[in-house]
């Protein structure tokens, strides 16, 4: 058995934690099976549908992609973050618009528009949809998710 | 009034409604939230009835130690059939309350009314408030003694409109049944064999057992389960198991199941005949669809959470049918069924019979082992892409009738279709793993749905337009190794692709307008409605197709003869793949209960349907199904999705119907339609890939 337990420790929505666990174990499974943070979700575990996007130190990535080892002394947001900020421009469109259907997609394409308004406030419908490629919707909700993260983009502009 | 049907078993106020121990009402519910919304739209009805908010209602959904067994959540009757339940158990409840008030306030029930939760006398607020009657409320009464429905003029003045009242939590807390945990818990990973004609003949079950984390190894028989302390240990130990372990199919002979379809030689049963079928002169148009097997491809994988203790199995489980669940785990091990509890929980979308059963099987098989442990199986993406049940194969072949005066009079329809149920019940448990345990218990055929449910795979086989003669037969294939079952409009899909391209080839051969050929046989105003109203958006700029290579179609069908209407128009582009770039939607549900809820049913019906037509084909070996990741079974993306419109017809006068499988038959059928109309050529081989145009356009020249 290779069993190489060690310490990492990292921020998860600015909250200091530190775990001992194998560092090669993505991190997805860190956040749900050991922090308790179960609104990243497993869809996959290989890479292949995005339910499990969160952000890393700004930046879009698969956290069943990552192993934990990697992000040592970073920062990781996700949709938990969320919980205590209803207004959250992409939050808030996202319900107005009843953008979703079963919801399971919707934490991870939520963190990935974050990740991507906040690059490029001024972002086209046509550039979010292919940003968003990677990360699958079966209820087909896809419109009502362009239209809310569309419309979030616009009042992040609008109020800046 | 007819009492809707689950007032038959369930007659009693007490089976609908109980009284907590703070003085709250919690009403309860036997159909399942399925990601559809449907729970939000019962809220509504419920308050609407009952004139509170919807804020304050508590609904308790299908669990069998609570909830009546009101079947399986399918076939979209959750409103029509699960909602006016709740709505005549809310007037019934409103009657009483009444009552009490009155006794109280010593006058007529008849000058009392509730508006928000508090009772009001003459247009005066009374000092009672409802909850001030609950506790003589009389739980035994039977519902249709008491029931005095609202008119639906009355309803139309107040009728709440709310947003989803679950997807916060889906958005940012962890409903799933994936996210839950308990102390103590152990998690499961099954190792299925390939296919339900697999044996496992080889594994090393002690290196197996020496895999990080590993607890404990189950093996029954061909099925393998694996406990281990975290789900991330359970799933690497069943990686190494599937590619370490030893299966041999007991098949030897590959099966071409399309080959089976399209000539075999068993018998046609005959759904529909009507008499004068062969008599009719004129001439024959003909067409013949087939569509592959598909993935539900819910983007969560399967799960459950299981519990063994004192005999007593504890079950958590997404299934569409908690009580039938119940009944096939009770037989397959030979327990009571009040030994059993099993409660739903939410899971990642459910578009029809998935592998939630089977998940909850695999627990409890699992858990019997670590009594008093809670036990979690989350099945992985390959489990779900080879272990699930599939939606079934299928070939339709239409002819219909043309007579010298330009209508068509006859139709005459064959379908061919591996079997759209095997869901689990008390005869039949259809749960995998029983299939394969060391005493295995085999699944008999399933009677195919009959008509007066709708139909399986002869739903929508008659076309929704007014002719004279018409015949269906259908003929359900059973002799293939993969297991198919319910997916979203069963049969309707591929039959309204054949009927309504039928159609169309028609109305080209004649050199008609499509929209005005079909207006020609309809005299439905319903249905006149939707196709007029199509017609005119079809003037619209956005569905102009001068240009090369676009073209636009159109697919109308009555959901089920009997449901809700769904008349679909689509433009294309095609540059070497097919684009859908716009899709417009006319619909009517009859009384529309929750508005947006049902546009965003049509819509995602819509996107569905449209990844069915373009993409989607179950990669099979001619023993099982092979696909192991997404990158295997490509489903619609983002950059891919059209513009969308949805147009909804409410008549509130109308009973309330289902919107969540009226879209997929017409949207197919307008692809196949809008493709034909822009390059001249009908694919009616699903689905429409690159290959599939390029080989079309070899065997046309
Ligand atoms: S779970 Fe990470 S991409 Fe699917
Ligand atoms: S809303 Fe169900 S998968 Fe996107």
């Amino acid at each position: 058995m290779t069993f190489e337990n060690d310490h990492v420790s990292f921020k998860v929505n600015g909250k200091q934690y530190n775990v001992n666990e194998d560092k090669n174990t993505p991190l997805l499974f860190v956040l749900r099976e050991y922090l308790g943070l179960s609104a990243t979700r497993f869809g996959c575990g290989e890479g292949t549908c995005g339910a499990c996007t969160v952000i890393i130190n700004d930046e879009a990535i698969l956290s069943c992609d990552v192993p934990v080892g990697e992000i040592e002394g970073k920062s990781v947001e996700t949709a938990e973050g969320l919980q205590r900020e209803p207004n959250d421009p992409l939050f808030r469109a996202f319900i107005k618009n009843q953008a979703g259907q079963c919801g399971y997609c919707l934490s991870g394409i939520l963190m990935a528009s974050k990740a991507l308004l906040r690059k490029d406030p001024f972002v086209s419908r046509a550039k979010i949809a292919k940003a968003l490629d990677g990360n699958l919707c079966r209820c087909g909700a896809h419109k009502r998710i362009l239209d809310a993260i569309e419309e979030a983009a616009k009042s992040v502009v609008d109020n800046a | 009034m007819i009492p809707p049907s689950p007032l038959t078993n369930f007659p009693l106020l007490g089976h609908w409604v109980k009284l907590s121990e703070k003085n709250n009402l919690i009403f309860f519910s036997g159909r399942v939230e399925l990601g559809q919304g449907n729970t939000t739209a019962l809220v509504m009805m419920i308050a609407d009835e009952l004139d509170v908010l919807p804020s304050s209602i508590h609904l308790e959904t299908a669990r069998t130690d609570l909830t009546p067994n009101e079947g399986i959540t399918a076939g979209s009757m959750s409103i029509t059939i699960g909602g006016v339940a709740l709505r005549w158990v809310a007037s019934a409840l409103k009657y009483q309350i009444l009552e009490i008030a009155s006794k109280q306030l010593k006058t007529q029930p008849s000058n009392l009314y509730v508006q928000s939760g508090c009772i009001y006398q003459k247009g005066k607020k009374t000092e009672l408030y409802l909850s001030d009657t609950f506790y003589k409320i009389d739980f035994n009464r039977k519902i249709i003694d008491d029931v005095h429905l609202k008119s639906f003029e009355e309803r139309q003045k107040s009728f709440p409109n709310i947003n989803r009242i679950d997807l916060k939590s889906r958005l940012v807390d962890a409903p799933f049944i994936q996210d839950i945990a308990f102390d103590g818990m152990l998690y499961g990973a099954p190792v299925h064999p390939p296919s339900t004609y697999h044996q496992l003949v080889k594994i090393d079950l002690a290196s197996l057992k020496d895999r990080p984390g590993v607890v404990k190894i189950v093996k029954n028989g061909s099925f393998l389960g694996i406990i281990a302390n975290s789900f991330y240990h359970a799933r690497n130990a069943a990686i190494w198991a599937r590619s370490n372990g030893i299966w041999k199919s007991t098949l030897t002979d590959p099966v071409d199941h399309f080959q089976k379809l399209k000539c075999s030689n068993n018998v046609l049963d005959t759904i529909i005949e009507s008499k004068d079928i062969r008599k009719n002169s004129g001439k024959w148009f003909e067409t013949s669809v087939s569509r592959p097997f598909i993935y539900h491809g819910s983007i969560g994988p399967a799960a459950a959470i299981a519990k063994f203790e004192d005999e007593e199995i504890l079950i958590y489980s997404h299934s569409q049918g908690v009580f039938q669940l119940r009944q096939a785990i009770a037989n397959v091990l030979q327990k009571k069924e009040d030994q059993i509890c099993i409660i739903h929980r939410p899971n990642s979308g459910c578009y029809g019979h998935n592998g939630a059963d089977d998940a909850a099987f695999d627990a409890v098989l699992m858990a019997k082992s670590v009594p008093g442990k809670f036990l979690k199986v989350i099945w992985s993406r390959f489990d779900e892409f080879h272990t699930s049940p599939m939606g079934a194969a299928m070939v339709t072949k239409s002819r219909a009738l043309l007579s010298s005066d330009k209508r068509v009079i006859a139709f005459d329809v064959e379908v061919n279709s591996t079997p759209h149920t095997n869901r689990p019940s008390s005869k039949i448990p259809n749960l995998r793993a029983a299939s394969y345990l060391s005493k295995p218990i085999v699944s008999v055929r399933t009677p195919d749905v009959p008509l007066e449910r709708g139909g399986g795979a002869d739903r929508n086989a008659s076309p929704s337009y007014d002719i004279d003669s018409l015949r269906v037969r259908k003929r359900i294939e059973y002799d293939t190794p993969y297991r198919t079952s319910a997916l979203r409009s069963l049969g309707a899909y591929c039959n309204v692709i054949a009927n309504e391209t039928l159609f169309d080839k028609i109305a080209k051969e004649l050199n008609v307008d499509p929209i005005k050929f079909r207006l020609e046989h309809v005299s439905d105003p319903r249905s006149k409605e939707i196709l007029e109203r199509l017609a005119d958006e079809r003037l619209s700029d956005t569905y102009n197709t001068s240009d090369d290579g676009t073209g636009w179609g159109l697919g109308f069908a009555r959901y089920k003869g009997s449901g809700g209407y769904c008349g679909v128009m689509i433009k294309v582009n095609i540059d070497e793949t097919v684009q859908v770039t716009d899709a417009i939607s006319v619909c009517d549900v009859g009384e529309a209960i929750s508005k947006d809820g049902i546009k965003n049913q049509i819509e995602g019906g819509i996107i569905q349907s449209i990844s069915w037509t373009l993409k989607e084909s179950v990669p099979v070996d001619g023993f099982s199904a092979t696909a192991e990741t997404w990158t295997d079974y490509p489903i619609l993306k983002f950059s891919e999705i059209p513009n969308l419109r949805t147009i909804l017809i409410n008549r509130p006068a109308e009973k309330p119907l289902g919107a969540g499988e009226i879209s997929q038959g017409p949207t197919g059928a307008a692809i196949v339609n809008a493709i034909n109309n822009a390059i001249g050529i009908q694919v009616t081989e699903l689905p429409i890939t690159r290959d599939a145009i390029i080989a079309k356009l070899h065997s046309v020249t």
